[in-house]
This record gives structure tokens, sequence and C-alpha cells, in this order.
């Protein structure tokens, strides 16, 4: 009860809050449902039939997947008043990292399970470091994360001596590539991953913690929560997002680089943004940032369809983030 | 276009003969050594013989792509097989401002010659001016300067001739078929070495009435080259030509093509890194050629950079100067071909 009412605090503190939170979270989403369909009218009415194609919405989703995950992540941590610049240097590193074990004569038998425990256990080993850093050692997220962002690259820079390593190994192709439904495993993941996002943000003690250590932080602290301990936990969970997404992302380009990753940390600040989380911390939501994700996606992907350049993209990708944000906070005021 | 193109293949036709002189030198060479693990070789004829000792400065970008990572390697191998080269190698850098340092170091040291591979041409003018007034001869590769007073001489890819090799092959291949889709993967296209890559590819097609029907850009790198051919597959249900600008980003590209399960075009690549000629010479995939932009470049500078110290010309020309400008051809290389250029690829 105690973390709910530190929940609240960092909501507008007015008359039922709850009910009202609920109501600002439909707007909030509601604003970013209508952004996403009206890309969707804009793919359909420009490319018709090559936009809403199985095959093109499979792709759209397929890639929306890794990047997704480690929005995902950061959701938590951005939640819990932390950021992370360093999840595309964990995604480079932990594919490196996985792809050179998982090719050793000793996993050879087992190759895919080695290279996706190992991949999820190089992440979670980064999260950790920095979620100590952060939480023990004092040092603002910022500064932790962007030294985790050069050594971790630089790691997978010295462990791959800088070449693009190809995995050979047959098992991790047939179970990561594989294709139930016609649906990649890779989807398939990510929704598991979405919905676990969403009940461990909303339905349990978790996720209110994460709530009330991003909203007020002291009063997190007197209500009993072992702050420094939970921070280290979305850390951790943000690292394992990004082991997943290395996994996600060797079996889509069958290589493990040092080049994996680059510039995901603004795209998934963005998009999780875009999705209603405050940067602040105190508030965030799961299904914002899947929201986004696809917004991100899908733009690219009409905008490719018709054939458009990508410097044009990328001032649609500004202009949506800027107009998402202002959107959703006038909707935000005039529910309050 | 019709202005343009014939003063094009004018530069085009100069830069391949003063490419041809010095690839010459570089083959006559390598058949002599027989040594074929790397570019690096010691020369022939009166360039071979040993001279004054000369301390050469090289700088170039960070090794973050396996084309970059390839030039260093070259360059390095290259002043080792040289007895009187003493190489003085700074750590590669993206930070514009190191750079810069790194040359003014160069300076203070008084080398005889300084090897510059740029990150940003534009922005090292200023300081390789200077180490030219201080009367050190730079050597400038891939990235040009902005003044001609910045370097003496200048070792240049082809990046407009590679346009023109892909689509030139694209023509032969269509034979006459001016219905055939022909798709592009760029780099990164805020790049000048992109822009010029793609006019070349479009001009080179306009000679046999094709043009690109779906054009995107990926970013030089595995993820991001999967990223935008995913995309771009679903943009054409149908392809006949596509080519691909890097043989680094190539091998997303080739991932996405089979996740796509798509073969019924003709893929070329750029670059030309020895995985991409391997697959060319298995034939087992959509890769069918490659256009090659040398990573030897770096390497060159250092032979260059030698002779201009020791105050030499170069054996095989008339001429008693190292030339101003060197261009280096961009050919295309197939699975009839592969035998002569796969030794002296790059990993990537």
């Amino acid at each position: 009860m105690s973390t709910s009412s530190v929940t609240g605090s960092a909501q507008p503190t007015t008359a039922g809050p709850e009910k009202r939170a609920r109501s600002l979270g439909v707007a909030r989403n509601l604003g970013l449902v209508v952004a996403l369909a009206l890309l969707c009218v804009v793919g359909l009415v420009t490319a018709g039939d090559r936009f809403a194609s199985t095959d093109n919405v499979i792709t759209v989703l397929s890639l929306a997947s890794a990047i997704g995950v480690v929005a995902i992540g950061m959701t938590f941590v951005i939640t819990g008043g932390g950021i992370d610049l360093s999840v595309g240097a964990i995604v480079a590193l932990a594919s490196v990292w996985a792809s050179t074990t998982g090719t050793q004569a000793m996993a050879e038998d087992v190759g895919w399970i080695v290279i996706v425990t190992t991949a999820i256990g190089v992440g979670i080993a980064c999260g950790v470091i920095n979620g100590v850093l952060i939480a023990y050692g004092k040092i603002v997220p910022f500064i932790a994360t962007l030294a985790m962002l050069a050594s971790a690259r630089g790691l997978a820079e010295i462990i791959a001596d800088r070449k693009t390593q190809i995995i050979r190994d047959q098992g991790f192709r047939d179970a990561l590539g594989a294709r139930p439904f016609g649906i990649p495993v890779i989807v398939f993941l990510f929704a598991i991953v979405v919905v676990a996002g969403w009940f461990l943000l909303n339905r349990t003690t978790f996720g209110r913690r994460t709530f009330a250590v991003g909203g007020n932080t002291e009063a997190a602290r007197l209500a009993g929560i072992k702050v420094q301990r939970h921070t280290v936990y979305l850390y951790a969970l943000l690292g394992a997002t990004c082991g997943l997404a290395a996994v996600m992302l060797m079996s889509r380009t069958q290589t493990g680089s040092s080049t994996h990753g680059l510039m995901w940390e603004l795209d998934a600040i963005a998009a999780v943004v875009i999705g209603g989380t405050l940067l602040s911390g105190g508030r965030g939501t799961v299904v914002g940032t899947l929201l986004g994700v696809l917004i991100f996606t899908t733009l690219t992907n009409v905008f490719t369809l018709n054939n458009l350049s990508t410097s044009v993209q990328a001032v649609a990708k500004g202009v949506i983030i800027v107009v998402a944000v202002l959107l959703q906070q006038r909707l935000a005021n005039r529910s309050t | 276009m019709s202005t343009t193109n014939p003063r094009r293949r004018l530069l085009a036709i100069g830069g391949a003969l003063a490419a041809a002189a010095l690839t010459l030198t570089a083959c006559t060479n390598s058949s002599d050594d027989g040594d074929n693990d790397n570019a690096a070789n010691a020369g022939a004829g009166d360039n071979a013989e040993t001279g004054e000792t000369v301390r050469i400065g090289f700088s170039a970008p960070a090794a973050d792509h396996g084309w970059m990572g390839a030039i260093t390697d070259a360059a390095v191998d290259q002043a080792g097989a040289f007895d009187d080269v003493e190489l003085v190698h700074a750590e590669g850098t993206n930070d514009v401002n190191l750079q810069i340092s790194q040359v003014e170091t160069f300076i203070n040291d008084k080398v005889d010659a300084i090897v510059l591979l740029p990150f940003d041409g534009a922005a090292m003018t200023d300081v390789a001016t200077r180490a030219m007034e201080a009367g050190i001869p730079v050597i400038n590769v891939d990235r040009e300067f902005d003044s001609p007073f910045a370097a003496r001489t200048t070792v240049l890819g082809d990046n407009y001739g590679m346009g023109v090799s892909a689509g030139s092959y694209v023509c032969e291949q269509a034979d006459g078929n001016t219905d055939a889709i022909v798709a592009e993967i760029a780099g990164i296209d805020s790049l000048p070495l992109t822009q010029d890559r793609s006019r070349g590819f479009k001009d080179a097609l306009a000679d046999c009435g094709l043009k690109v029907s779906n054009r995107v850009a990926a970013e030089f790198t595995v993820e991001t080259g999967e990223r935008a051919a995913a995309n771009l597959l679903q943009a054409a249900p149908k392809i006949d030509f596509l080519w691909n600008h890097d043989d680094d980003q190539g091998v997303g590209v080739l991932a996405a093509i089979e996740n796509a399960g798509r073969d019924e075009f003709v893929m070329i690549g750029g670059a030309g890194s020895a995985n991409v000629m391997r697959s060319i010479e298995a034939d087992d995939t959509v890769l069918k050629a490659t256009v090659i932009y040398p990573s030897t470049q770096g390497a060159d500078g250092i032979k260059l950079a030698r002779l201009i110290a020791q105050g030499r010309s170069m054996s095989d020309l008339a001429e008693v100067e190292v030339p101003r400008v060197v261009q280096l051809a961009a050919p295309t290389v197939t699975k009839e071909n592969v035998d002569q250029y796969v030794d002296s690829a790059f990993e990537s």
C-alpha cells in the first residue's frame, strides 16, 4: 500500500488518483494508436497491397522485435528514474561474445544454447555493472552508462578483432530462425517480452517499487524499499533484454559484430519517450513503448515502400517525436 | 547528360591510365616475391633499392569497419616491407581534434613525410597545409582535402567509377532488356562518396536505358544492411538486379535476402571483401559480382611517401617526379576473374 501511495504522489494528487491515472494511460496510448493508424492509412493509400501483405507485416514486426525488446527494458530503467546509454554497445558485446563462444569446439553439440545463454549472461553482467556503479558507486546514470558504452563497444572490437563473425551453427539457425505458423520465432519472443513486461510493471510488487523509486527515491526508501538493490535489478533487467536482443539480431543477420546496435540507445529512448514514459521517472507504460517502436518501424517501412530518401525519413522521425510529445502533454493536461 | 558523359569518360580514362601505371608496378612486384598473404611488397626496379632511411607518420580513422581496418593493416605491412622506412603510426581515431593533434605531433617530430587518411578531409586541410609549409610532404589518402596546397600527392579510390562499373555490369547482364528492375542499397547517404557511387551507377544505367527503381540507404554495418534490405525487398516484389554499395553491410543484405527467400535477381557487391569474393567463386548465392574500392590505398600512400621523402621518382614512369594524383581503378570482379583479386581482398 505504501508503495502505491508513493506512486500516487508522482501523479496529480486530487481525488481518485488511480482512476485518473488509468484514464491518463488510455489517453496517452490513444494518441499513439491514432498516429500508428494514420501511418498505416498512409501506407495503404500509397503502397496498397504491398503494405498490407502478410509478408510485409511480418517484416515490420521482425524489424521491430530486437529494438523493441531493448525499449521494453529501457522503459523499466527510465520509469525507475534512470537512463542507459550503453544498450547498443551491450548488444554488440553480447553478440560478439556469444558468436565467439558458440563457435568453439566444445560448444559444437549445444551451440545454440551456448550462444543464447552467453548473450543473455553478458547482457546481465553489463547491466549489473551499470547498476552497481549507479546505485552503490553513486555515479550518475548518464556517466556510468556512457563509460559502459565506450568500454563495451571497445571490448567487442577487441574480441572480434573488428571482424564480422558469421554464425555457422545450424542448431542456432534452426532454433532461432524457425517460423511456427509462418511467423518468425523472434516475433513470438518480442510478444512474450511485451506481455511479461506489462505484467511485471503493472501487476507486481517489482513494478510498484519501480514507480516508487523513479517517482520519489527518498519516499521509496522511507517506505522500506531497498532502493539501491532495486536499481541494480532494473539495470540487470535491461541488460538481459539487451542480451536477448543480441540473440534476435544474430538470428536475423547470422552474425555477431562490434557494429551491431549502433545508435540503438537513441532509438530505444525515443520510443520510450514518445510512448509516454517520463524521462524524469515515476511514470511509464509498456504499451506506449510498444506503440512507439511500431510507429518508428512502420515509418521506415512506409518510406522505403515509397522509395523516399533517408534524409526525409530522419526529418519525419524528428517531427513525430515532437508532435507525439506535444500531443501527449495536451491530452495529459486535459485529463487532469 | 550528353555533355557530361564524354567528359566523365575522359576523366575516367585519365584515372584508369594513372591507375594502370601503378597497378603495373604492383603486379610486377607481387609476381616477384610470390607472397600473396597481404598487399605489402618492397617494390621493383630502381624503386626497390634501399635508400636513405625515412620516418613516415601515418594517421587514419578508427578501424571500426572491415575496409578501414584493412587500410591500416596494409599500410603498416607495407612500411614493414621496407628496410629504409620507419613508421610512426598514430592510433586510429574518428575524433577530428585528436587527428589534428596527431599531425601536429608529426610536424613537431619533424618526420620526413606524412600519410594521412583524414576522418574529415575539410577539417584536416588546415593542419595538412601547415605540415606542407613546414616542408613535410603530405600524402593524402582516400578522402580529399579542400585545398590543393594541403597535399603533395593524393591517392584516391574511384567512387564514381565503382558506380560506373556496377552499372556497366548490370547493362551487360540485362543485354538490351530495358524493362529490368534495378534496386540499389547505398551506404550513408550524406557522404559525398555515396553520392558519387550512386551518380556513377545512374549514369552507367542511363547508357543502356535503365534506371534505379528502388533505392534505400544503410549505414555500412551488417545490422543496418539487413534492416534496409528487409524493407527494400518488401518494396520491390520482383527485382532483376541489386547493387549493394558495401560488402561489410552486404553480409546483412545477404541475410535479409535469405530470410525473405528471394533469389530471382543478380546481386552486385561493392568494395571487394574476401568473403564476398569467396562467395562469388562458390557461386552459391545471388551475389555474382563485386566492384573494387581498393583497401591498399594506405599502402600505396606509404610507397609514394617513401619515394617522395627520398627524392626519387616512380621507376615505371618517364616523369621524374611522383605524380600529384593517383586514382586507383574500380574493376568488376566476377567468377571468371576472381582469382586475380581474392588474395589482395580484405576480410570483413
